[in-house]
C-alpha cells in the first residue's frame, strides 16, 4: 500500500457495549481486583503489621503505660475513653496501606498495565476501597476484642455499638480517599513511606483520641476542637458510652462527604493521568 | 500447546498498526514530533532508539496510555483516541517496568489476569498452565514471584501480557538489564511467539536484538523517524561493518584514501588530525579488511590499529545523524544521511 492510501484508511467505528453489560463487567472486575488486595495483604507481613499489631500495641501502651496519668470524666474510666479513640485513630492510620499499595503499583508497571486492559476505569480505585473495608474492618475487631481483654466495655447498649464500628470503619475509608490521592500523585513509594503521610500524625494525635481536647493549650484547642477526626471521634464516643449524638452526627456526616467529595474526584484524575 | 495468537479482529483488513503524524510534547519536552509507522499483520516491527528518543512514549500512545497531541493512530483499524476500549480488547502490553505483583504466585499473577479479561474459569486456568509450561516457569508456578530472577520475571510479565491471545502485541526494551543467557532465552520464547503469526512492536537500545526478532526496523531519535528499513539494509546502507586505519606517516593520507576508496559504500571518512581512514564497508568486512591490508601494503604505507568492527547503534547515529567526529559540519553529515535515507526508498 502507498502512503495516499494509508491516509484514507478509515477507522472502524466500534459500538461500546451496553451500559448494562458495561456495570455488571465493571462489577466483575472490582470484585477481582478487591480479591487480589486482600490476598497481597495477607501475604504482606508488613501490612499486617501496620493494621493489627499495631494497633494491639498501642491499646496496651496507652492502657497500662500513659493511661494512668492522664484524668477523664467518663463511665469506666481511662480505657472506655481510650477504646473509641483508638478505634478511630487506627482506622484512620490503616490508610497508610492504600497510598503505600498504590504507589507501589504505580512505579511497577501495575496500574499502566491494567489501564492497557479492557477494565472499568474505575474498578482500581474502587477495588482497592473495597478491600480497604475488609481490612479496616478485620482491624476494628481485633482492637475491640483486645479492649474487651483489658476491661473496655459498650456502655450505651449493642446498637449504638455496631453503629460505632460503622462509623469507625467509614472514617478509615474515608481517610483512605484522602491516602489514595497522595499515594497516587507522590506516585514514588519510598516517599510516600517516608514524608507522604506526615499529615496523619497531627490529625490523629492533636485529637480527641487519647486526652481530652481541654488539656490541650489553648491555641492547639482550636484546632484539635474542630478538626473533623475528633469530631468523629466524639460522635463514636457517645454511641460508645452513651450522650447527646444528634450535632456531632450531623457534623461528622458534612465533613466525611466533604472529603469524600474533594478527594475522589482527585485520586481518579491522578489515576488517569498516571501513564 | 497454546491456540494460535493473532486469530482476531477479522473485521479489518489493512495494517494491524497504523500510525500517522503523531505528536506527544510534555511541556517543553517534544518526545514525539510527527512519527509515522505502518505494520503489517504478522510482521514484527523493531523500534530502535537511544534513551529518550520517545519509544515509550509511542508505545504509550499505542496502547491508549497516553493521548497523542496531534495526529492518528490506529490499532487493527481500531482509533486510539475515538475507541480505546476497543483497542484494549485487541492488544497486550509489557511494558518497561513489570507489572508482575510480587506477593502472588506466578500462577495467581496469571489467573488473575485471565479473570480481569474476564475468561471463564476453565479457560483462565488451561491458559495459565500452558504459558507457564511455554515459558518455563512451571517449577516455579507455585512459588511468590518475589524470588524469581529477573529472566523469569521478565519472562511472567510476557506470559501475563498474552492471557488474552491479544492480536498485537507491544514490547517495550523486553530485555534490557537481562544477562545474556537470559537474554537468548527470551529471544527464543520471542521468536516462537511470532512464528505463530502475532503482530509484534518492539522497542529496544540494542541494534543487535533488532536485528535478531525484528523482520522490519524503525529508527528514532528525538521523536523523530530517522531510518526505516530491514535489518540487513540498516547495516548496510546505514551502518555496516567498519574497517578504521590510522596513517603513521601524515604525508601518505591522501594516497592511503585514494588506494581504498572503492572498497567504502560511501566517501571514507578521513579524521586529519588523527590521520585516521574509516571505510563503510557493509556486509563484506573480512573480504574488505583482507583488500585494505593489501592494497595499503603494495603502496608500502604503514598503518596502526588497523582493524574491522561491526556497526553499532552509535555507527548507525552517527552515519545518519552525523553526531560525533564531524560536530564541526553537522549540516554536511545529516545531509548525507538524508541522502542514505532517499537511496533506501
Ligand atoms: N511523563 C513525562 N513527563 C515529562 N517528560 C516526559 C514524560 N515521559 C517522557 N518524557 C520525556 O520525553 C522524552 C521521550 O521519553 P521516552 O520515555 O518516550 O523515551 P524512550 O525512548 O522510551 O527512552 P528510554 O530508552 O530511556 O526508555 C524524554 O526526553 C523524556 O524525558
Ligand atoms: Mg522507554
Amino acid at each position: 500500500m502507498s502512503t495516499t492510501e494509508l491516509s484514507e484508511l478509515v477507522a472502524l467505528d466500534i459500538p461500546s457495549p451496553p451500559a448494562l453489560e458495561r456495570l455488571r463487567l465493571g462489577i466483575a472486575d472490582t470484585a477481582t481486583l478487591t480479591r487480589r488486595d486482600l490476598l497481597i495483604w495477607l501475604r504482606n507481613p508488613a501490612f499486617i503489621f501496620f493494621t493489627i499489631i499495631q494497633p494491639v500495641m498501642f491499646v496496651l501502651l496507652f492502657r497500662y503505660v500513659f493511661g494512668g496519668a492522664i484524668p477523664v470524666s467518663v463511665p469506666g474510666g481511662y480505657v472506655n475513653f481510650l477504646m473509641p479513640g483508638i478505634v478511630a485513630q487506627t482506622a484512620a492510620f490503616a490508610s497508610f496501606g492504600t497510598a503505600i499499595a498504590l504507589a507501589r503499583q504505580l512505579q511497577k508497571g501495575v496500574i499502566d498495565r491494567f489501564r492497557a486492559m479492557p477494565m472499568a476505569r474505575s474498578a482500581v480505585l474502587l477495588g482497592r476501597l473495597s478491600a480497604d473495608a475488609a481490612r479496616l474492618t478485620v482491624t476494628v475487631a481485633v482492637i475491640v476484642a483486645v479492649g474487651y481483654a483489658v476491661g473496655f466495655r459498650f456502655q450505651n447498649g449493642a446498637g449504638p455499638a455496631v453503629i460505632m464500628l460503622v462509623l469507625a470503619v467509614v472514617l478509615g475509608l474515608t481517610i483512605c480517599t484522602v491516602s489514595a490521592y497522595v499515594g497516587l500523585a507522590i506516585k514514588d513509594e519510598e516517599s510516600v513511606g517516608s514524608f507522604g503521610l506526615v499529615w496523619l500524625f497531627p490529625l490523629t494525635f492533636v485529637s480527641a483520641a487519647f486526652v481530652p481536647v481541654s488539656s490541650m493549650p489553648g491555641w492547639l484547642q482550636a484546632f484539635a476542637k474542630n478538626q473533623p477526626v475528633t469530631i468523629v471521634i466524639d460522635e463514636m464516643r457517645a454511641l460508645a458510652l452513651g450522650g447527646p449524638l444528634a450535632l456531632h452526627a450531623w457534623q461528622s456526616a458534612v465533613w466525611l462527604a466533604g472529603i469524600v467529595a474533594v478527594f475522589v474526584p482527585l485520586a481518579v484524575r491522578e489515576y488517569r493521568r498516571a501513564g | 500447546m497454546l491456540a494460535p495468537l493473532g486469530a482476531r479482529a477479522r473485521d479489518w483488513e489493512g495494517p494491524a498498526i497504523f500510525v500517522e503524524g503523531v505528536h506527544k510534547s510534555f511541556g517543553e519536552v517534544h518526545a514525539l514530533s510527527g512519527i509515522d509507522l505502518v505494520v503489517e499483520r504478522g510482521r514484527v516491527l523493531g523500534l530502535l532508539g537511544p534513551n529518550g528518543a520517545g519509544k515509550t512514549t509511542a508505545v504509550k500512545i499505542l496502547t491508549t496510555l497516553l493521548a497523542p497531541d496531534r495526529g492518528r493512530a490506529l490499532v487493527e483499524g481500531r482509533d486510539v483516541v475515538r475507541s480505546p476500549a476497543a483497542v484494549r480488547e485487541v492488544i497486550g502490553l509489557a511494558g518497561q517496568a513489570t507489572a508482575v505483583q510480587e506477593e502472588l504466585t506466578g500462577r495467581e499473577n496469571l489467573e488473575i489476569m485471565g479473570r480481569l479479561y474476564h475468561l471463564d474459569r476453565d479457560t483462565r486456568v488451561r491458559r495459565a498452565g500452558e504459558l507457564l509450561e511455554r515459558f518455563g516457569l512451571v517449577e516455579a508456578a507455585d512459588r511468590p514471584t518475589k524470588g524469581y530472577s529477573g529472566g523469569m520475571l521478565r519472562r511472567l510479565d510476557l506470559a501475563l501480557s498474552l492471557v488474552s491471545l491479544p492480536s498485537v502485541l507491544f514490547l517495550d526494551e523486553p530485555t534490557t538489564g537481562l544477562d545474556p543467557r537470559s537474554r537468548n532465552g527470551m529471544w527464543q520464547v520471542i521468536r516462537e511467539l511470532v512464528s505463530g503469526g502475532t503482530t509484534l512492536l518492539l522497542t529496544t537500545q540494542y541494534l543487535e536484538e533488532a536485528d535478531e526478532l525484528a523482520s522490519e526496523i524503525v529508527v528514532i531519535d528525538h521523536g523523530l523517524v530517522i531510518a526505516a528499513g530491514t535489518a540487513r539494509e540498516l547495516k548496510s546502507r546505514v551502518g555496516g561493518d567498519v574497517v578504521e586505519f590510522q596513517v603513521v606517516e601524515r604525508a601518505r593520507l591522501q594516497d592511503a584514501t585514494g588506494a581504498v576508496r572503492e572498497l567504502s559504500d560511501a566517501e571514507p571518512l578521513v579524521d586529519r588530525e588523527t590521520a585516521t581512514v574509516t571505510l563503510r564497508v557493509g556486509d563484506r568486512g573480512s573480504h574488505a579488511l583482507v583488500e585494505t591490508v593489501r592494497r595499503l601494503d603494495a603502496l608500502g604505507i604503514h598503518t596502526e590499529g588497523l582493524g574491522m568492527r561491526h556497526p553499532s547503534l552509535d555507527d548507525v547515529f552517527l552515519s545518519l545523524t552525523g553526531h560525533g567526529a564531524e560536530e564541526a559540519q553537522p549540516g554536511a553529515s545529516r545531509r548525507r544521511g538524508a541522502e542514505r535515507l532517499r537511496a533506501q526508498e
